[in-house]
């Protein structure tokens, strides 16, 4: 006896395959972009506009950018499945090193850095070869190099604090770009220049893309969607290099990063390194299996992070003009929680430059506008630990209902 | 009471993201019945249960569930745990570090104010376990139990719950011949002590010896019920059924084109990574020629996947000794990445573990073990990856979206089409495949055949390593033996049969 259910009456034509899961995946981004927004035009309301203006706009960079710097190297690591939790006690002891190689060995400011980044690269080895090819966990790793970073710091400066560095060092964390191209009206030209220069190639950049897509045959977003979130990004760009114009130009550091951030982008997304540290931290016994050296890429993983820590280390002593015992207190937190707030997952494997990037804005915008208000400290922490919770349940919660379960 | 429908599924829907896994179907279980569900990878098997069990709570999906004559909205799997409905799922989930005991009992523990009552708890799993024909102390860590046995303990566990529905999703897809007899016989046991069972499974010949009625699921649309006592209890019905055609041959034709030897393995001898004493490969030696499939026929735990994770790059085992020779000339691959260089893939058993990256995309996944191919100066050309990974989506006939979905969403049996997809692409010399078509329907049984054929006449050396001994028969031109970790026998295709490998394979066992 043969059953045919009422369900299979009508043969229907094959269901509809709609290319969603793409999209779904910018949503995460575009949530965190949104959240930026979204804090911004609130704090430019509670600060009366104060916010924007545009000193504060320029502080906002120079403030955030050991954050900034710290995050990208944070979020390579977060993906690959460890943590760092050293790299607060790095920056103290490069800022350290770096202020006695000038004022005590008589280096140039460029001499400071390149020392800078080889210690860095140095204690980045150290902590590799713990983790990679000893096998410690990470976290146990750099909690002892916390304390062992820390401490080498006060043994260096003996419990005091060098200060009057040369002027050239210091720009690097609080200097501008010269006006080449001279001002009009008051606002730097050069500033201008590059901003519509940025945002020109944005959308270049976009479109060679798209046409490589269409070439190809390959999915694309919808031309609208695109023009949409391309248009608000140049915009974006433009208006804030309009900002920076009118108080003393582009900060020095502002190129640094924007050549970090496109640098990083590249590895991570285009490099076979890059893709093999998103395998391992999706499953590092497939990709074992698979024949990634993953030692080395584990410990190529902490040099990088030990290199950009020790540039966090010039940029924050540059900006502060002088090495202390106490720099660098909790920046690992504040690059951690940028990365996670950037939507990158705690079991690894997920995580991108431009979140983690976008989520230590988030972390400076809270700062900056929290201090104009003059809210005091132990509230901005407690209210900075609430929106780092808040974000990463948002994250989850939003994978949740894409996922259907 | 005797022929009461214990559970209806009306028209259920359920949908990811637009992507339609179920499209209105609807079951119908008599009490006291094994009710099979038959259908393609990616048909909504899993999907349907997951339903049913309350993992995609009341809400997520469209539809009615009348259990017992009541309709029923599950909010989770407590709910449906509660009625009596109790599902094991397609990959096992015992916590490996606990025991027998606390396995069967977690998250209903026999306890008073939150202190454990250990006596009881032994007492009661040493029962339960004698219900299941499980001869294990109740203290052992599930770590130390075979896929078969760790299989019992789960059903173990569903007792334990006081089942009335329980729901078995592939339970024998791991396990051999043996434990898979034994499996069914505990079932028909069960189904004696009137506990209803809905299995899902792609063994035909199994469903065909335990169901008493076939649902049969194609693109998310109930096809067909069949009554398993009637005249249409066949397995090419519900072959037909399932994949909307006949298949007449289980296995493409070949002509086979042997070349000349590519492997040779002499004296390779591995020891057990922890016990170290116990050799788990013992002195093996084997060739394998250009164009030949060579199969490996033993039981579970002879040592096959240990033999060829060894040869891999070590990795399995320590203590590794003896020789590998590939076109002749010795070699050495001590890692992955050298056994890569060597032109060796090993496509793994163990897909979730050892094969994919599950929250990664087909693409990334496919394209894992081979980027060299597709970097210049390490760079990825991601274009071209992309072109890859289509090009396999088609051939491989993988059932998702596009190329962009997430492995780890993909159904059990185009998960394994992904991990094979990723060593053919590997372009090797010599492929080792273990357990090939472990959850894969039948119509894609063949045209993986037909790809391991294609792989042969294009001069690779082909490792079959099998459970199912009527695959390897059909597809093998020569089949060792493994027992013990030893070489007991060679056979070739001419002198193949279930009892002469069956013979070897239990040669140097009491
Ligand atoms: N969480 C999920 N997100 C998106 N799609 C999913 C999800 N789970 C299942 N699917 C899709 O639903 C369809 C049905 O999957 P399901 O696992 O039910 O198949 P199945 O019949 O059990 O197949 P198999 O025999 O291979 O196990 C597949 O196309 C699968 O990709
Ligand atoms: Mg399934």
């Amino acid at each position: 006896m043969t059953t045919t259910t009422p369900a299979s009456k009508a043969p229907t034509e094959p269901p509809v395959r709609r290319r969603i899961p793409k999209l779904s995946i910018n949503l995460r981004q575009y949530g965190i972009v949104a959240a930026l927004a979204v804090i911004v035009i609130l704090f430019q309301i509670l600060t009366d506009g104060r916010l924007l203006l545009p000193g504060n706009v320029n502080n906002l960079i120079q403030q955030n950018a050991y954050v900034l710097i710290l995050a990208i190297g944070m979020v390579i690591v977060i993906i690959a499945g460890h943590i760092d939790l050293s790299v607060g006690s790095v920056v103290a002891m490069v800022g350290a090193v770096a202020a006695i190689s000038m004022n005590n060995w008589g280096l140039p400011w460029w001499g400071a850095v390149i020392v800078s980044l080889l210690v860095g690269a140095a204690v980045g080895a150290w902590q590799g070869y713990w983790v990679a090819f000893v096998g410690i966990p990470a976290f146990i790793v750099t909690l002892a190099g916390m304390l062992i970073f820390r401490g080498l710091t006060l043994v260096l400066l003996t419990g005091g604090t060098i200060s009057g560095l040369p002027a050239e060092f210091t720009a690097i964390g609080a200097g501008w770009l010269p006006s080449y191209l001279g001002e009009l009206g008051g606002r730097d030209v050069l500033t201008l220049a590059l901003g519509i220069l940025t945002a020109v190639a944005l959308i270049v950049f976009q479109l060679r893309n798209r046409a490589t897509l269409a070439r190809l045959d390959l999915p694309r977003e919808p031309a609208a969607s695109m023009w949409t979130k391309n248009g608000i990004a140049a915009i974006a760009i433009i208006w804030f290099a309009w900002l920076l114009s009118d108080y003393s130009g582009t900060p020095i550091i502002l190129i640094v990063l924007a050549a970090l951030i496109l640098i990083y982008n590249f590895v991570l997304n285009r490099t076979v390194f890059g893709r093999h540290v998103y395998a391992m931290g999706g499953n590092l016994f497939a990709a074992v299996m698979s024949g990634v050296k993953t030692k080395w890429v584990n410990f190529y993983i902490f040099v990088n992070m030990g290199v950009l820590a020790g540039l966090a280390g010039v940029v924050s002593t540059a900006r502060a003009g002088g090495a202390v015992a106490s720099a660098g207190q909790n920046y690992e937190l504040d690059a951690i929680a940028a990365v996670f707030i950037g939507g990158a997952a705690v079991q690894g494997g997920v995580g991108t430059v431009v979140g983690a990037v976008v989520g230590g804005l988030v972390m400076g915008v809270l700062n900056m506008g929290l201090s104009i208000l003059s809210v005091d400290a132990a509230w901005q922490m407690t209210i900075k630990g609430l929106v780092l919770l808040l974000a990463v349940a948002f994250d989850i919660f939003n994978k949740r209902r894409a996922g259907g379960r | 009471m005797e022929h009461s429908i214990i559970l209806r599924m009306n028209n259920i829907v359920k949908d990811f993201n637009g992507v339609k896994a179920l499209d209105g179907v609807s079951l119908e279980v008599t009490r006291g019945q094994v009710h099979g569900i038959c259908g393609e990878n990616g048909a909504g098997k899993s999907t349907l249960m997951k339903v049913l069990s309350g993992v995609y709570p009341v809400g997520s999906f469209d539809g009615s569930i009348e259990f017992e004559d009541h309709e029923v909205a599950y909010k989770s799997i407590n709910d449906s745990e509660h009625d009596g409905i109790v599902i094991i799922h397609q990959e096992l989930a015992l916590s490996p570090y606990l025991s027998i005991a606390e396995n069967i009992f977690l998250g209903n523990e026999n306890a008073t104010r939150g202190v454990i009552d250990w006596n009881k708890t032994n007492r009661e799993a040493a029962l339960l376990l004698a219900r299941v024909g499980l001869d294990e102390n109740p203290a052992t860590k599930i770590l130390e139990l075979g896929v078969g046995k760790q299989q019992l303990v789960e059903i173990a566990k569903a007792l334990s719950k006081r089942v009335k529905l329980l729901i078995l999703d592939e339970p024998t897809a791991a396990l051999n011949d043996e434990d898979s007899a034994h499996l069914l016989g505990l079932i028909d046991h069960l189904r004696t002590q009137g506990i209803t069972c809905i299995i899902i499974s792609h063994k035909l010949k199994e469903i065909k010896r335990i169901a008493d009625t076939v649902t049969v699921i194609r693109d998310g649309k109930t096809i067909e019920t069949i009554d398993m006592n009637g005249p249409d209890a066949t397995e090419a019905h519900i072959i037909r059924a399932m994949v909307g055609r006949d298949l007449n041959n289980l296995f493409p034709p070949r002509e086979p084109a042997i070349g000349a030897e590519v492997l040779r393995v002499e004296n390779w001898t591995v020891h057990h990574p922890v016990d170290v004493a116990r050799k788990v490969v013992d002195g093996a030696s084997f060739t394998v020629n250009a164009g030949e499939i060579v199969g490996f026929a033993g039981l579970m735990g002879a040592g096959r996947t240990e033999l060829a994770m060894s040869l891999f790059g070590h990795s399995y085992g320590t203590n590794i000794s003896g020789q590998v020779y590939k076109d002749g000339k010795e070699i050495q691959m001590r890692t992955v990445g050298e056994a890569i260089e060597h032109g060796f893939a090993y496509a793994t058993e163990d897909r979730k573990r050892y094969g994919l990256n599950l929250i990664g995309d087909i693409t990334v996944n496919v394209s894992a073990a081979a980027l060299a191919k597709l970097a210049k100066y390490g760079v990825i050309d991601r274009h071209r990856e992309y072109k890859v990974a289509d090009s396999y989506r088609q051939k491989m006939n993988i059932k998702a979206p596009s190329v962009g979905s997430i492995t780890g969403k993909l159904s059990g049996g185009n998960q394994q089409k992904v991990v094979l997809s990723k060593w053919i692409f590997s372009g090797p010399d010599v492929l080792i495949l273990d357990e090939p078509t472990r959850g894969i329907d039948v119509g894609a049984k063949y045209e993986i055949y037909g790809i391991i054929n294609e792989l042969a006449a294009q001069g690779k050396a082909v490792i079959v390593i099998s459970s199912e001994l009527p695959e390897l028969i059909g597809i093998c031109d020569r089949i060792y033996a493994i027992s013990e970790g030893k070489l007991t026998g060679e056979v070739a295709k001419a002198d193949a049969s279930q009892e002469t490998l069956m013979h070897y394979m239990t040669a140097g066992k009491d």
